[in-house]
């Protein structure tokens, strides 16, 4: 492999950033999601579907940089 | 015990994924009987009992397992219908399948020392490529060539629509990959952080911390597992929505 193993340990922990910045994003949707059903309350039970999208979505990519991390620790750096 | 710790953890929080032979130690063919199958095996039995036996009296008052069933299948007919419209309705055979069988082995999954069928990204990758063929082929087969007209945003400028073809067309052939990947890896990270959590709770010191962690995290994994067969099945939902109804 062409990344030795001390350097795919600090990949993986700089791929690991991406989780912190998804969790922005999940609050993001979820805090905008709260502030428009306490102003319209009524409306709210119809979207929740949506937001579960939503945060499926923005959840997905921190996902995402969680397996390359665990893909530099384990797989890669050994 | 201290001496180890300098090297990380003194077991490997990704242990638990591997696939093992049930009986002996040889080699995993497509036939073997692994910890994987055994799972995915009950799984399917808790299905067949909630869903055949618990429901089988067909009460005017339901007995307790007749209502749970009665509140899944209600559940999801009317995200089915709520997403899907009156047409898709047919196809909630195949969505109620999808969604018990990743319900039931997230949840079969919190028992510990069990093993979770759904933080294998082959199984979801089969789920999530099986939604994806099944959508695609019924998009060409209903709409025809008109299916295309998915991609082709007729509202946009016509300067910008060549482009948003492009992403479009990018964006629909990523989906089978997020699809799946999203549910493993949820699964999976959640899994992984509750062993990581165990392995901090063999030192004394940071012992009843971790305990305390390890509650926390499962609570949140006991969310986390509806949501995502939620999630999954809502996604579905979305594509077949898609192939029923291309120009929007």
């Amino acid at each position: 492999m062409a990344i030795e193993g001390e350097l795919a340990h600090i990949g993986a922990g700089l791929a690991a950033i991406g989780s912190g910045a998804a969790a922005i994003g999940v609050g993001t949707v979820a805090g905008n999601y709260l502030a428009g059903a306490l102003r319209n309350p009524s409306a709210a039970a119809g979207q929740t579907a949506t937001l579960f999208i939503g945060l499926a979505f923005a959840e997905a990519l921190g996902i995402f940089a969680f397996l390359v991390s665990l893909l530099l620790m384990f797989a890669v750096g050994g | 015990m201290a001496e180890e710790k300098e090297g990380g953890l003194v077991f490997h929080p990704l242990d638990q994924f591997i696939v093992k032979p049930l009986f002996g130690d040889g080699p995993v063919q497509f036939y073997t009987v692994t910890n994987l199958t055994l799972w995915m095996a009950i799984a399917l039995l808790a299905i067949v009992g909630v869903f055949v036996l618990g429901s089988r009296g067909r009460a005017v008052i339901p007995t307790r397992m007749q209502s749970i069933g009665e509140l899944i299948y209600g559940f999801i007919y009317k995200m089915v219908e709520d997403v899907t419209g009156k047409d898709g309705v047919k196809y909630f055979p195949y969505i109620m399948t999808l969604f018990l069988f990743i319900l039931f082995s997230n949840y079969l999954a919190l028992i510990p020392m069990s093993y979770s069928p759904t933080s294998m990204i082959a199984v979801t990758a089969v789920l999530g490529f099986g939604v994806f063929m099944c959508v695609t082929a019924l998009g060409f087969i209903l709409n025809g060539p008109k299916f295309l007209g998915l991609f082709w945003m007729s509202d946009a400028p016509a300067i910008l629509r060549p482009i948003i073809a492009v992403i479009e067309v990018i964006s629909y052939f990523v989906r089978p990959v997020s699809h799946s990947i999203r549910l493993a890896g949820n699964i999976m990270a959640g899994h992984a952080v509750l062993k990581v959590f165990a392995g901090f709770a063999a030192l004394t010191l940071v012992s009843p911390v971790a305990i305390f962690g390890i509650i926390a995290i499962y609570g949140l994994e006991v969310l986390v597992c509806g949501i995502q067969a939620y999630v999954f099945t809502i996604l579905t939902c979305v594509y077949l929505k898609d192939a029923l109804h291309p120009a929007h």
